[in-house]
């Protein structure tokens, strides 16, 4: 009797687990491998437990494999994920053309607080269609002992002039340090939104108002031809191949004495447990030469629904508790303050306790700042972004002006000859597109 | 009188040139089980470090990060069932080709092998909305047909090649004997061909289980092989070098086991022909 009530027992728990599991939402959510995005899986338990109809199911994606995994299931409406990890740029397009979800959010998320450059970014017409998970800009970060040593001050936002005068003088490859540090490798979030950020502050841009390429002006020229010189000159050697996580190697090695790229760099450099000169960095704006606009980039990991989702109301709860304040503080009293995500929230910045942990704080939050997606070249110019024009045949301009850039550095090309090839490739995939005859 | 070298020079070059070419194409995967045991910031260390104190803590953090047994799994499971599924297939169709030979058979060799030099990409949209409309989409069963189509040229090329060696006479007696078709494919054919089936095999095997393209398109939470896993472990900004090798590692080491105690077997099938 008793063997038989606790079979009993033992089957009506198993019934009632399996409809519990068969009535839980199964959120499947697509990411990439960076350090918040997985702090974000491993502290997820606390979702689940506070919403224990919802169960997270992780896909985690090389940043490449990603854009090209959920632009198929977007585009063919495949409804494989609930939650994507978007990029600032994919966020305009996709949102325009429907395949976004619009964000509603509640008074307890305070959407105002917002950085209002990402705010920006991630919407279209006013309506918010990702949230930002961290967002980043790009500044100048630079070996203090060395300026030091070389009287060198940099103050604010320095000139190009200042810059490669600076890494004159620093630059002492016998001793294994390079005087600056940049992106070479191709590709149109590599090589060219750096270069982008460069030749918007030498007054250049993509596309004029008709949407002519600009390739071929004399602000983009000016700024190749100062960027091929200033790296072949005071740069590593293979600065062609190099890219954020190369770059990241050689400056926690000690090799760079300056380096101008995403702000998240920051957090690795000055981390003693990842760099060897972490008590030796300082920071400064992104540099400029004939203007400040557009001379750092704005960029945000931002969490989106796809419209063709079946979950979209767990989805939006997700998304609302990954992104909230009270998240923010849950990584910061978890892992300590240093490893929040930044670069969404004022509140973040406003915080004693962060911007004690954080040096570079108040540096990001100035360069994020300073971004503005909307107005970002001299020229006016007709489109969305800072260091990538939102619209989708960009891709495939960057990635052959990209190629043309790093042949340049690498010396296979002149910069004339990579701007000609460059200005016939973006007129082509212009043309194809149906922007002009 | 000298007494003769037991060792020749050309022996010696011949054998250091063996060495120096052998050491050159394991270098990738030396360096990959080195990294798999450093720290990330060993991993990353400029000039690259030789001499480390091993750690295990990649493969800790990649066992507690990643369900590596559902992986694993998915990898056997669609490797095996597309394997045995490309020689049912392909068995049949390479013995028609091989015996029953028309003017016709060489084009149609031809233009399978001509759908190998497709680039994938290009028939990724409608695969996948067909794997959608099916309701194929992330499970096992859109893998193993994939898998066991993208196989099959080379399948039926390789057996074709290996019936061809086997000499119509066979066959002919045991027709004469009275063998049915199904008998005389079953107990004459397939046994003389086993060595042929059995490299075939273990090269489709092998081909399924290191496919990547489809199985990071066609695949998100639930059919992931080891290849997505791989994939989970690259990033765009951050140190990650040593867990995405120590990734790799936990991902080919069951295959390359595997090739080491079948090496004999699979070079005894591939050399069949040869032999014979």
């Amino acid at each position: 009797m008793k063997l038989k009530s606790r079979v009993a027992t033992a089957a009506a728990l198993l019934v009632s687990l399996c409809g519990l599991s068969a009535s839980a939402t199964e959120l499947v959510i697509a990411t990439v491998n960076n350090g918040h995005m997985i702090e974000m899986q491993k502290l997820g338990k606390n979702f689940e437990q506070a919403n224990p109809d919802i169960k997270l199911k992780w896909v985690t994606l090389e940043e490449g494999v990603l854009r090209q995994r959920v632009t198929t299931d977007i585009a063919t409406k495949g409804g494989q994920f609930d939650v994507m990890t978007i990029g600032m740029y994919e966020t305009p397009i996709w949102g325009k053309k429907g395949w976004l979800k619009e964000l509603k959010t509640d008074a307890a998320y305070d959407v105002d607080d917002l950085l209002p450059a990402m705010r920006d970014g991630l919407s279209v017409d006013g309506k918010l269609f990702a949230a930002p998970f961290y967002g980043e800009s790009s500044m100048l970060m630079y070996r203090k002992d060395l300026t030091d040593k070389a009287g060198i001050k940099f103050e604010g936002r320095p000139t190009w002039d200042q810059v490669r005068d600076a890494a004159a003088k620093i630059n002492d490859p016998k001793n294994g340090v390079y005087g600056i540090c940049l992106r070479g490798k191709p590709g149109w979030g590599d090589n060219m939104a750096f270069l982008s950020t460069m030749a918007n502050s030498f007054g250049a841009q993509w596309f004029d108002m008709k949407w002519k390429p600009q390739l071929e002006s004399k602000p983009w020229k000016d700024a190749v031809t100062f960027y091929v010189d200033l790296l072949t000159k005071y740069g590593p050697p293979g600065s062609s191949a190099n890219s954020f996580n190369e770059i990241l190697a050689l400056y926690n090695e000690g090799k760079c004495g300056m380096w101008i790229d995403a702000t998240i760099a920051a957090s690795f450099i000055t981390d003693p447990k990842q760099s060897k000169v972490a008590d030796k960095v300082a920071f400064a704006q992104g540099p400029y030469s004939v203007t400040q606009k557009g001379a750092n980039w704005l960029w945000a990991w931002a969490l989106a629904i796809p419209a063709g989702t079946k979950n979209a109301d767990a989805a939006q709860k997700f998304i609302s508790w990954a992104t909230s304040k009270d998240y923010i503080n849950l990584v910061g009293k978890t892992n300590g303050w240093a490893h929040v995500p930044t670069g969404t929230r004022k509140s973040t910045y406003a915080n004693a306790e962060f911007q004690k942990a954080a040096v570079f704080a108040a540096a990001e939050k100035a360069a994020i700042d300073s971004a503005n997606p909307n107005d970002s070249t001299l020229p006016k110019s007709p489109y969305v972004g800072v260091q990538f024009a939102a619209i989708p045949e960009f891709q495939a301009i960057g990635i052959a002006v990209g190629q043309q850039m790093s042949a340049a550095l690498a010396g296979k090309t002149t910069v004339d000859a990579a701007l000609k090839a460059s200005q016939a490739a973006a007129e082509r995939e212009m043309t194809k597109g149906g922007y002009y005859k | 009188m000298a007494r003769r070298s037991k060792y020749p020079p050309a022996l010696i070059v011949r054998t250091l040139c063996a060495w120096a070419v052998t050491l050159l194409l394991f270098f990738p995967l030396g360096w990959l089980v080195l990294t798999a045991f450093k720290t990330e910031l060993q991993a990353i260390s400029v000039p690259p470090l030789l001499f480390f104190k091993p750690t295990f803590a990649n493969f800790v953090e990649v066992q507690e990060r990643s369900d590596y047994l559902l992986y694993a799994k998915n990898s056997v499971v669609t490797s095996v069932m597309s394997t045995l599924l490309g020689l049912a297939i392909a068995a049949p169709a390479a013995y028609s080709m091989a015996f029953f030979r028309s003017k016709r058979t060489k084009d149609i060799l031809m233009w399978m092998l001509s759908t190998k030099m497709m680039p994938a990409v290009g028939a990724l949209v409608p695969i996948y909305v067909l794997a959608q409309s099916a309701g194929l989409l992330d499970t096992q069963l859109a893998l193993v047909i994939i898998f066991t189509l993208s196989n099959l040229p080379i399948m039926v090329w390789m057996l074709y090649s290996h019936f061809k060696d086997i000499p119509h006479e066979i066959l002919e007696a045991a027709r004469m004997d009275g063998a049915t078709l199904w008998q005389e494919f079953r107990r004459v054919l397939l046994p003389l061909a086993v060595g042929g089936l059995a490299s075939t095999g273990l090269l489709c095997l092998v081909l399924s289980w290191n496919e990547a393209f489809w199985s990071l398109n066609l695949s998100s939470a639930k059919a992931g092989t080891l290849a997505t896993l791989i994939a989970s472990y690259s990033s765009p900004e951050g140190l990650f070098w040593a867990k995405l090798s120590a990734a790799s590692l936990m991902a080919i080491a069951p295959i390359v086991v595997f090739g080491w105690f079948s090496q004999k077997q699979l070079v005894q099938g591939l050399t069949f022909g040869a032999v014979k």
